[in-house]
């Protein structure tokens, strides 16, 4: 799925967080998006996940613009992975991955077998079937972060969008996801803070400073700016 | 983690949205389910249920005035038009028009008030809150109080219907706090207690102002919570309401299980966070409003239930609603019965057992957070 800013902005109480940003990421593509803190790269990401509506500018998927699709509609074509958000929950890994399948389920059901069986695949591929059963609570911050990527990976989304998701990963977690980010046929824009992963396996980055995209372009290009 | 799709082996890879219309048969998916089985479920919430049942019967037959099982069967006979021997009128009457609506209205106060707390604390992200956080409470005092002691709207209203007003007045302040300022979380547990103070502060002001001894008495046991005042026309509202209050609820589950999760998150996962947040609210606003217009504040309820089912059932809104509306009306159908004969033949306002065994597990509570 192709995702396209078209002159981004958004503010907050009139402060400029985001400003005429316009980007496009194409089917397939893995693209980091870098910038130091308040950068503006978690609203961005926000933005293109239509979690936050934009001032100005429009954000489209597959040339379709979302401005007014519903909540559950953008559930099913982009899944957001933030940062751990801090909850206390007593849920289960399994059923918080099972999250995961919320757009796909009417209100009157619950999980089926396909359902378990899609969440089943998402913890194996994140590397926490054996915590399946294991409370949130009793969780690292490592342990959460693949949980919430697996929550991304069970909405079976045509475009994932995620804010630092390598934070709290040790090193051979966060080659590994990289890995499978890369590994996917899904659109991927991963908000970064590691030069070298980004410069290794994306293949395109974005630079943002104070709201502003900077540069574009391959790894080589914009790391060398 | 596992970089190389599960495409290896033939396999379609379930992750990817092209595998969206591949159902997946039972007993090919190795994934634990859910904490309990369904059959282990089904038959808890069997019991459960049978235990309500069984509750009910039982709490009619207590009381100052004995009676044993024949007396009630007789009595429900005469009154379903079966051809059984009617008691004498007194002891018909006393069953029928005081003990059955009073012990059915605790069954449906206690589940009205279990699943408002449920709910709350999930919308609130918020262990400790309970109905009386939104104020709508203090709310339906104030209403009632008015109408006792100040006289207003008391020939159309009642005092039942002016508890039903306050609470809508005192929601419709916090809903319209809550538009200038959003939903956030804290906001609405801070606008929520600042309603119930500036609610609790008028009823003070009316009874300190204009009531004499013995209003100021009646009505103080009756903010305490007590059973007495149901009667058949206030149990067929709750009757009503509390059913559909919790099917509302309960088709919100996926979403109060989201909701834990932050607002980005569950309006990733398709919910409509603010849409969904304030349907809860209504609802939970009307279930206690409906529930304090009835039979004054009960506090506390909504705290211990929820945490206790919790803690045995697990947190999935989907299985915990229910079994905490179950548990709800179980637990204050027999703390009613114990405010009718703890100190026979004078009744204690059941809004006083629920804050002793409230208070300690709210204690404890705090503590498990370290806020204690």
């Amino acid at each position: 799925m192709r995702i396209t800013a078209e002159e981004l902005s958004w503010s907050v109480a009139g402060t400029p967080v985001v400003r005429d940003v316009s980007a496009d990421i194409a089917p397939g593509e893995t693209v980091g998006l870098l910038g130091p803190n308040g950068s503006g790269k978690s609203s961005l990401l926000r933005c293109l996940a239509g979690l936050r509506t934009p001032d100005t500018g429009t954000v489209r998927y597959d040339g379709e613009c979302v401005r007014d699709w519903s909540a559950r509609r953008i559930a099913h074509h982009v899944a957001f992975v933030e940062q751990d958000s801090g909850a206390d929950s007593d849920l289960r890994v399994a059923d918080v991955v099972g999250l995961g399948r919320t757009p796909f389920r009417d209100r009157w059901r619950g999980p089926d077998a396909t359902d378990r069986a899609v969440v089943a695949a998402a913890l194996e591929r994140v590397g926490l079937t054996a915590l399946a059963d294991r409370s949130w609570k009793s969780l690292s911050g490592g342990e959460r972060q693949r949980a919430h990527i697996a929550r991304g990976l069970a909405q079976q989304p045509y475009g994932l969008l995620l804010d630092e998701p390598t934070n709290h990963l040790d090193v051979k977690h966060q080659l590994e996801l990289m890995e499978l980010l890369t590994g996917t046929e899904q659109t991927v824009l991963v908000a970064l803070h590691d030069l070298s992963l980004a410069a290794r396996y994306c293949d395109r980055l974005l630079l943002l400073h104070h709201g502003h995209l900077i540069a574009s372009g391959t790894p080589a290009a914009v790391l060398t700016v | 983690m596992s970089a190389d799709p599960v495409a290896r082996a033939g396999a379609v890879d379930l992750l990817l949205p092209t595998a969206r219309g591949r159902t997946v048969t039972e007993g090919s998916v190795t994934t634990p389910r859910s904490g309990r089985s369904t059959a282990t479920r089904a038959v808890l919430f069997l019991l459960a249920a049978l235990a309500l049942a069984g509750s009910v019967t039982a709490a009619v037959r207590i009381g100052t005035a004995d009676m044993d099982w024949t007396d009630l069967a007789r009595v429900l006979g005469t009154h379903l038009g079966l051809d059984v021997e009617p008691l004498p009128p007194l002891v018909d009457s006393l069953i029928w028009d005081l003990r059955l609506p009073r012990v059915l209205m605790a069954a449906l106060v206690g589940a009205s008030l279990a699943v408002c707390g449920t709910v709350l604390q999930a919308v609130t992200r918020n262990a400790l809150a309970d109905p009386y956080l939104l104020g709508v409470s203090s709310g339906a005092s104030t209403g009632a109080v008015a109408v006792i002691v100040l006289g207003v709207g008391a020939s159309a209203l009642g005092a039942t219907g002016g508890a039903l007003a306050g609470a809508l007045l005192s929601f419709g302040l916090l809903l319209s706090l809550l538009r200038r300022t959003g939903l956030d979380t804290v906001r609405i547990v801070l606008t929520g207690v600042v309603v119930g103070q500036l609610f609790t502060a008028l009823t003070s002001l009316v009874l300190m102002a204009s009531a004499d001894a013995d209003t100021t008495r009646a009505v103080t046991h009756w903010l305490l919570g007590s059973m007495a005042p149901a009667r058949w026309n206030t149990v067929v509202v709750c009757a009503i309401v509390t059913p559909l209050g919790l099917l509302a609820a309960w088709l919100c589950s996926n979403a109060l299980d989201g909701l834990a999760f932050g607002t980005d998150t569950a309006a990733s996962l398709g919910i409509g966070v603010r849409r969904t947040r304030m349907l809860l609210l209504v609802v939970t606003a009307t279930l206690t409003a409906v529930a304090v217009a009835t039979v004054g504040a009960i506090g506390f309820v909504g705290l211990i239930v929820p945490h206790g089912v919790r803690f045995l059932i697990g947190p999935l809104h989907r299985v915990l609603l229910p079994y905490a509306a179950l548990a709800g009306a179980v637990f204050l159908v027999w703390t009613d019965a114990l405010a009718r004969i703890a100190f026979a033949p004078r009744e204690v306002p059941v809004g006083v057992i629920t804050a002793l065994l409230g208070v300690p597990l709210f204690l404890l509570v705090l503590r498990k957070r370290g806020e204690l």
